[in-house]
């Protein structure tokens, strides 16, 4: 067969495809995280007051986490379905090397879910009043950040996706994980509302960006072998 | 050197080893912590600065850096058993884990009773006292995971792997307080050569560390036999040895 | 000694409280992990020898009624 001698870009695109495809199918899959990113936010304003001001300072706290949660919300379905209906076997046992698979699965995921993510941020932000000059940092934080939510929630994913409540476990093994990055992220947001430069922050998401990208998958790989046993 | 250390990777054997290490071990951590916490307690002089609560020290530090250090040899263990498919290792890192999260709670609990007089409140959200809160969190979640298998071997491997993302902290907690200029104070005993600290302060901190470090030891051996014995309950030597320990038990409880 | 008598060692110059709720805590943690680890072996051993009686008294049962099968062989039919 054809298959056994695909280059890695085709198999890479090829499993992109038809992850988005599903996706596309599916389409409560992207909307749903999304509601529930906007819902979290709103809800804020309500439970602390309308002070422009408090809202200002807390807001880049509460876009980051409620980006976290709704990654969590969303991870389920990364290998959930192909493991129940057995074609994630199948890509465990086809010839090309994981690695590649899992990363073309985690950039889809990313593309669902956090790119829509990224696009409402700024309308939501308006919303919280956030700093002006904090608006480039948000984005660029989250253009970095997010694929780490992604990478490294892909980890755990693996780990418990042979289990049949891993629900609750998954939350409390990923957001140990997300610590660093919401940290980083929203000093990088508070650093720009004073005017300072935040290249600092910006770097340390951007070097774990880097090194879950390199290693992540290879974990997400091991981990996926000792969940389908 | 390898074929030396192979009659130690058979179960019975390190079990049988371990069961003998025991009472040496815990003999040694009571003689070391009973003249440890004494000598600290009342013999140590009070710091300059910081008085009598400066006795905390003697159990906060030798509990955080074993928070790590066990962290550490958990890492170790499992990077064995996933590449060179060890099973004892697997057995050791989820004896490890539970010590691990009950040294980084003394060490987090310990840190706020000492940081509430001397900076006037229980917690402070600085670099080192969040890291090590995420260290606790990691624990929390290995333990988590050991149990959420069935299979013990497949729990230790997807334990294992959680443990090396994890060691990322490591160094994050290490070094926090020379990255950020917090309120945490630096390494008092980072070099043993010239320490910055008097020398009838630094005695009584050997002993409790050296004490710790044996009470650690003693604990993770007994938790250690135990794994072993879950791994291989359906080895003839594990069955042969429980009829007769319970059989023995019995006959204790008739008499 | 540091401290001139009893009630002066109990107050830690006026740390006391600090200083013995953390000694307190760790020494109530550190025995009641030591317990645990103990509670847990016995319990594993317990474990392991009630299955094993069991599995004997099964292979016992077996192995009797396999002798009453053979021994009287065609009587029913």
């Amino acid at each position: 067969m054809a298959a056994a001698n695909l280059s890695y870009r085709a198999v890479f695109s090829l499993v992109l495809k038809r992850d988005l495809t599903i996706a596309m199918r599916h389409k409560d899959d992207i909307i749903n995280p999304l509601l529930f990113f906007v819902i979290v936010i709103t809800l804020f304003p309500l439970g602390i007051g309308p002070e422009a001001q408090t809202l200002s300072r807390i807001a880049p706290g509460i876009i980051w986490v409620a980006a976290l949660l709704s990654t969590l919300l969303s991870l389920d379905r990364l290998f959930k379905s192909d493991y129940e209906d057995g074609s994630l076997e199948q890509m465990l046992l086809s010839p090309q090397p994981i690695f590649v698979l899992v990363l073309a699965k985690i950039v889809a995921h990313w593309l669902i879910t956090g790119l829509p993510l990224i696009l409402i941020a700024p309308l939501l932000a308006i919303l919280l009043h956030l700093n002006e000059q904090s608006y480039s940092a948000l984005m660029l934080t989250l253009l970095l950040g997010t694929p780490v939510l992604s990478l490294l929630g892909a980890i755990g994913v693996a780990l418990t996706v042979g289990i049949k409540k891993g629900g609750v476990l998954l939350s409390l093994l990923v957001l140990p994980l997300y610590i660093p990055v919401l940290i980083f992220a929203t000093s990088a947001i508070d650093t720009a509302a004073l005017g300072l430069p935040y290249s600092g922050q910006l770097a340390i998401i951007a070097a774990l960006f880097f090194g879950s990208l390199t290693l992540a998958p290879f974990a997400v790989s091991a981990a996926l072998k000792v969940s389908t046993n | 050197m390898w074929k030396w250390l192979h009659p130690y990777a058979n179960p019975e054997v390190s079990y049988h080893l371990t069961g003998r290490i025991i009472p040496w071990f815990s003999a040694l951590t009571i003689l070391f912590l009973s003249i440890g916490l004494i000598w600290a307690l009342a013999f140590a002089p009070a710091d300059y600065q910081q008085g009598d609560s400066f006795r905390i020290f003697y159990i906060h530090v030798p509990a955080a850096s074993l928070s790590m250090g066990i962290y550490l040899g958990m890492a170790i263990a499992a990077f064995t058993s996933l590449v060179w498919q060890f099973k004892l290792a697997d057995a050791s890192a989820a004896a490890m884990a539970p010590v691990g999260a009950i040294f980084t709670a003394i060490a987090l609990i310990t840190g706020s009773a000492w940081g509430k007089p001397m900076w006037g409140t229980w917690w402070i959200w600085d670099a080192r006292l969040t890291s090590e809160l995420i260290l606790l969190f990691l624990y929390l979640g290995v333990i988590a995971l050991h149990n959420a298998f069935e299979d013990k071997a497949l729990a230790g491997k997807a334990a294992g792997i959680l443990t090396l993302v994890g060691v990322i902290n490591l160094p994050i907690i290490k070094y926090s307080v020379e990255w950020w200029n917090t309120l945490h104070q630096g390494s008092t005993v980072s070099n043993l050569g010239k320490p910055s600290m008097s020398v009838e302060m630094l005695w009584p901190f050997v002993f409790c560390f050296l004490g710790f470090a044996l009470l650690v030891g003693t604990i993770v051996c007994i938790r250690f036999r135990s794994e072993i014995l879950i791994r291989n309950s359906i080895r003839p030597w594990v069955k042969a040895l429980a009829l007769e320990k319970s059989l023995s038990n019995n006959a204790l409880e008739n008499k | 000694m540091q401290f001139d008598s009893f009630s002066a060692f109990l107050d830690m110059g006026g740390y006391g409280f600090y200083v013995w709720l953390s000694f307190g805590i760790s020494t109530a943690l550190i025995l009641a992990l030591i317990f645990n680890s103990i509670y847990a072996h016995k319990q594993v051993i317990k474990n392991i020898a009630i299955r094993q009686q069991r599995e004997n008294k099964l292979r016992e049962l077996r192995s009797q009624r396999n002798k009453t099968q053979t021994n009287t062989p065609k009587e029913v039919i």
